[in-house]
């Protein structure tokens, strides 16, 4: 039975496998979810087939669990992907911090039947426990910042490296003193003292985050939840989790490594730098200059008689729920025989992908979201640029002025545009705190306001010409 | 020996994820998100294996912990990642005539 479970896993394998690949395209992509789902389901199966279960527990597990998924996943809102995602890592974490302490607790009762724990088994558990505790705390300030529960600013005090230096020093202090004699009631304490630790570290090592780093820690987040569930794969010797897991963890790393590089930075100075919660006063000149304000009916002419259009969404899109009037605009321009695409930077919103996801629930068809790297070389050959809720990502200080903050990151390069207009609440300065050049552009027109009511005055204007 | 063979099976597929990884464009990132937070939901049929008749009080509360919290990422994961990619279209199907 063992030998035909293990087959099983194989093709479980392949079906993950292969529904991974097929996510490398929108047009089989659903598909490919679906397959992955079916290799889970497959794996679930076989698995109740394991002599000596305790199906009671299992069944109680899953209806409770699949419910509450089943629940958030029909409820929540597009807008709140990157919440949930946080949400869910935090929850794989923290299962398998759980199956790593009931593997240990188990075996500290049956010890006596049992020979000591092998060192290796004493290491991956300890590793389980640890990332496993790291990701749930993790997720947890990564879930309470990008739903506004906690502060979205980077919270630093002095001393912090010195703090997580000195609790990452303590866990494998503990794990060191675990490892080489796990079996004892001494062991167990530690063991205690390493999931209280991980935990905290958790918390300490994501608090000092800011909310525009979040596309970042929600990747490493995730790659961690995965790399947990493997270590618990170690522990138990399923090849499945660790298949699937490393599966997970690899996904996680490549997200992070592509968001650090849309932002032209270490992940070493994400994770420790506290960016964000000292506003740069480094910048202050260069980026000054007359401001031209533009009415709703300015910015109907200029977009009237524009051959080509990109709208350029940011964060402010998603906070002011304005992709489906932004659609709409969209479509009203296309009939008028405009030439309409939708530029997205990588690190826009609050996750990666999470703007693409935004625009495609508001109907958008995904062959009008465009990369930065493919509209910036015919930027200039673009009429009109609509930059909403976007301030970083379009701040040409990336790109001439080495004392910014940002100088280096790639942006969409909208002030190469013939026009560009901004929409914008207010004045204030983005999240990283510097002032953007962009908005002192010859070609620029600030169009202030809420982002949803401006271009519904604008959808208004089309329909009433 | 079976640490080297199950690290052996790690290591290869860290490096089989980046390659297909590193296909996926970036207007699905946030699928592929939600997408493998189901797929490290796997952990649940490791708790179920756990969930052994004779199993002791504590062990049996975390084993059930874990399954309902990796069930919330399998059941939850695969339905909003479904309910994501049903609204990507092409074109044609979502704007009427204005096509060019």
């Amino acid at each position: 039975m063992s030998l035909f479970i293990n087959f099983s896993y194989i093709i479980s394998a392949i079906l993950f496998i292969f529904g991974l690949k097929m996510l490398g395209s929108p047009a089989t992509a659903r598909r490919g979810n679906q397959l992955s789902a079916l290799g889970m389901l497959l794996a679930i199966v076989v698995t109740l087939l394991n002599a000596g279960l305790d199906y009671k527990w299992i069944i109680l597990g899953i209806l409770v669990g699949s419910a509450i998924g089943v629940y958030a996943a029909v409820k929540v809102e597009m807008t709140a992907m990157p919440e949930m995602v946080a949400l869910f890592n935090g929850f794989g974490g923290l299962a398998s911090l759980f199956l790593a302490w009931a593997e240990y607790h188990q075996f500290l009762m049956d010890k006596a039947e049992l020979p000591e724990m092998p060192t290796f088994i004493a290491i991956v558990t300890f590793l389980s426990v640890l990332i496993g505790g790291v990701t749930f705390s993790g997720s947890m300030v990564a879930f309470g910042k990008l739903s506004g529960k906690i502060t979205q600013k980077a919270v630093v005090f002095t001393g912090q490296h010195l703090v997580n230096g000195a609790i990452l020093a303590a866990a494998l202090l503990a794990a060191a003193v675990f490892c080489a004699n796990p079996g004892s009631g001494f062991g167990y304490f530690l063991f205690i003292v390493i999931v209280l630790i991980s935990l905290g570290f958790g918390v300490t090592s994501t608090i000092p985050i800011g909310g525009a780093d979040m596309p970042v820690v929600i990747s490493l987040l995730n790659s961690y939840s995965g790399l947990a569930a493997c270590a618990a794969g170690f522990v138990i010797s399923n090849k499945l989790l660790i298949v699937a897991g490393a599966l997970v963890g690899a996904s996680g790393i490549i997200l992070t490594k592509i968001m650090c590089k849309a932002m032209n930075r270490s992940l070493a100075n994400v994770l420790f730098s506290g960016f964000g919660s000292t506003t740069a006063k480094s910048s202050g000149q260069g980026a000054q200059g007359e401001v031209r304000p533009a009415s709703t009916e300015d910015v109907y002419y200029i977009l009237e008689a524009a051959d080509s259009v990109v709208f350029v969404p940011g964060y402010g899109l998603a906070v002011a729920q304005a992709q489906h009037v932004v659609r709409e605009l969209g479509e009203l321009l296309e009939k008028n025989d405009t030439e309409v695409s939708y530029a997205i930077h990588p690190v826009a919103g609050r996750m990666p992908g999470h703007m693409n996801v935004l625009l495609a629930e508001a109907n958008v068809p995904y062959d009008q979201l465009v990369e930065m790297d493919d509209i910036n070389p015919r930027m200039d050959s673009v009429d009109v640029c609509v930059v909403i809720g976007a301030n970083d990502v379009v701040n040409p200080a990336a790109l001439n002025d080495k004392s910014s903050p940002i100088y280096g990151m790639p942006i969409i390069e909208t002030h190469r545009a013939r026009t560009v207009i901004v929409l914008k609440r207010s004045m204030n300065p983005g999240f990283a705190g510097i002032e953007n050049a962009l908005f002192f552009g010859d070609n620029t027109r600030m169009y202030f306001g809420d982002a949803k009511e401006s271009i519904q005055a604008l959808v208004a204007q089309f329909k009433n010409n | 020996m079976e640490a080297v063979y199950l690290s052996f099976i790690f290591v290869l597929t860290i490096f089989l994820g980046f390659e297909l990884i590193s296909k996926v464009p970036s207007t699905l990132h946030t699928p592929l998100m939600s997408g493998s937070n189901a797929i490290s939901g796997i952990t649940l049929i490791g708790a179920m294996a756990s969930l052994q008749t004779e199993i002791h009080g504590l062990s049996a509360l975390l084993g059930t912990l874990a399954v309902a919290l990796a069930a919330i990422n399998v059941a939850g994961g695969y339905l909003v990642t479904d309910r994501m990619l049903e609204m990507f279209k092409k074109k044609e199907t979502s704007s009427e005539g204005g096509d060019k």
